[in-house]
């Protein structure tokens, strides 16, 4: 599994000298930029975001930053609300994900081994489904798409995977002589998951969910792009991206913005989340 | 191998277990997509009998399974054709594109991920696993956009969407159509190939066993081709099996970017039309192909690493 751990290296010297290292910054200002832009939105917005606001398929202008859409919508405006969408999902599936994934991953780390074997072949088996195609079902299956039942199929597609990762993260610490002497001397099973196995755990959980934040953004622009996500106003970046490739022709930036919000938005996340873990994981503030 | 098998048995049950339970919770009963507004009793009576929907659902189950196995996948409520012979035709769009993707992929990832770690102290080496890591973090479909841009509007070199209506009659016509859509997924796979090829080469580089080849005179390039990819091989073509599979569900979301034929417009539409046969089928077929890839992964593995075959169970 050293495969799936390993982590894009810091420079070591970097890492010996401040444990405040560029990733982490870098991630601190992406993610701090759509977080910021998700707030603004709730308050205010250049334009209103349902209205034309000038002509159709204008070119970028000092009044429209990015143009305007084929309907005359400033498309700066929609692709802000868009980053309150994405981080939405992002939040909503990793927080559905992670609370299924990390119990039913710990009962089978505790599990007798009849009722593990039997959880760890399901588990194999609901990854073996991919995210899309299980998102995809339940967007149909809930008649009419809405943001909340794909934030929903996300996340409980998600906790097969992090239900396994927390499995063979916690049996691997449970493993360890200092959980025989843990429970010798008195703690309780809870007390050995809060005490020993979930701090032990968390940097590799944390790191993973940052990866699956970045999973479920993707999956929903995916979704909305299929004609599968939320209606507008509440458009995701993914159906923007949908318009605007009817009209690549004559006004290619729709096609390019989005994205490039999209990409910033997951890169940033998984910057922010490898910094915080050369930070938090003691194991790799020396070494290396 | 048994254990293995007997895994893949008991994941394709549940798989449609899973299936048949998600599509009955479908709001609506599935003979409506036979009716018109305003039918009367009668004709809906005679809509749930033709569906099915009307038995008890062990028994609608039963009849999904017992149909599964005879590979009898139904008949679309819209067209009336069979499901099957739809799949069949569409998945000689999809799995060309799925693997011809996957095959430049990996063309594209292994050499590069093994340069990245080895010249990881050198500027290409860095630049490499700095690049591959957008690639985790961007729509297949945007690829797919950008690249119709460039090469379809600017450059004017492919088709910006379509395939032929011969089909693999027309084969280089067919090649054509399939250029843009196979570099949009390769691009996007590769990426995450390439990390796992870095990650196990670092392993592989590190490795007592490289050392003590190195030690015993061997030069560096003999020591890692005849010790270190053999061993590096392992951990990466165990994720193949995922990959293939993504790769596949790429395949799906892109061929809405360049309006090709193949199983993810099937399923799309089946789920616009609420076609149930047709997403219940399209939806297996895909699943089958994922679990066998997984399966073949697995086999291969124990191939290449006689460590695993003796071992009843991988410590994964």
């Amino acid at each position: 599994m050293s495969a799936l751990d390993e982590t894009p290296p810091v420079a070591p010297a970097a890492t010996r000298k401040s444990r405040w290292s560029l990733t982490l910054t870098i991630g601190l200002i992406l993610v701090g930029i759509h977080v910021a832009v998700a707030l603004l939105t709730l308050f205010w917005t250049p334009y209103d975001p349902s209205a034309t606001a000038g002509g159709r398929l204008e070119p970028p202008s000092l009044s429209h930053w990015v143009g305007t859409d084929r309907l005359g919508r400033d498309f700066f405006t929609l692709i802000m609300i868009g980053s309150r969408i994405a981080l939405v999902v992002g939040i909503g599936a990793v927080a559905i994900g992670a609370a299924i994934g990390v119990t039913i991953g710990l009962l089978s780390a505790f599990a007798t081994r009849f009722l593990d074997d039997a959880l760890a072949a399901t588990l194999d088996i609901l990854i073996a489904f991919p995210v899309l195609l299980l998102a995809m079902l339940v967007v149909a299956a809930s008649d009419g798409a809405s943001l909340w039942s794909a934030i929903l199929a996300l996340g409980i597609a998600m906790s097969a995977i992090v239900a396994r990762l927390t499995r063979i993260l916690a049996k691997r610490v449970l493993q360890n002589d200092y959980i025989i002497a843990s429970r010798t001397s008195g703690t309780s099973w809870p007390g050995v998951v809060v005490r020993h196995v979930l701090p032990n755990i968390w940097p590799t959980l944390t790191v993973n969910f940052a990866l699956q934040f970045g999973i479920a953004v993707i999956a929903e622009a995916s979704l909305s792009y299929l004609g599968l996500g939320a209606p507008p106003p509440n458009a995701s970046w993914g159906r923007l991206l949908q318009e605007a490739q009817g009209t690549v022709y004559t006004a290619p930036i729709g096609a390019i913005a989005p994205g490039i919000a999209l990409v910033t938005l997951v890169i940033g996340v998984n910057m922010l989340a490898d910094g915080l873990r050369d930070i938090g994981d003691p194991t790799r503030r020396v070494s290396r | 191998m048994l254990r293995r098998l007997a895994i893949l048995v008991l994941s394709l049950f549940i798989a449609s277990l899973v299936l048949f339970v998600l599509l009955r919770l479908l709001p609506g009963d599935p003979a409506n997509a036979l009716l018109s507004v305003g039918a009367d009793p009668q004709q809906i009576e005679a809509a749930r009998e033709q569906v099915g929907s009307n038995l008890p659902l062990s028994e609608q189950f039963l009849r999904f399974l017992g149909n599964l196995l005879r590979f009898d996948l139904g008949t679309s409520f819209i067209s009336g054709a069979p499901v099957g012979a739809e799949i069949a035709a569409r998945l000689a769009v999809t799995l060309p594109l799925t693997f011809l993707a996957f095959a430049l992929a990996l063309i594209i990832a292994v050499p590069l991920g093994i340069v990245s770690a080895v010249k990881a102290d050198r500027w290409y080496g860095a630049l490499i696993s700095t690049v591959s890591q957008f690639g985790i973090a961007i729509p297949v479909f945007w690829v797919g956009i950008l690249l119709v841009l460039v090469f379809a509007i600017n450059i004017r070199l492919f088709p910006s969407g379509g395939f032929p209506s011969r089909g693999w009659h027309a084969p280089l016509e067919a090649l054509r159509a399939l250029a843009l859509p196979v570099l949009t997924i390769a691009i996007v796979m590769s990426a995450s190939l390439l990390r796992y090829v870095r990650a196990s080469t670092l392993d592989v580089l590190g490795s007592d066993y490289l050392r003590t080849a190195r030690a015993l005179g061997a030069g560096f390039t003999e020591a890692f081709v005849r010790h270190g990819i053999r061993n590096g091989a392992v951990p990466v073509i165990s994720i193949l099996g995922i990959e293939l599979a993504s790769a596949f569900l790429g395949a799906v979301v892109v061929e809405r970017v360049f309006t090709l034929p193949g199983l993810g417009s099937m399923l799309l539409l089946g789920i616009q039309q609420r076609d149930y046969p047709n997403v219940q089928g399209v939806l297996f077929v895909s699943t089958l192909l994922v679990l066998l890839v997984g399966f073949a992964a697995d086999l291969t593995q124990r191939l290449i690493d006689p460590r695993l075959r003796d071992k009843a169970r991988v410590a994964s």
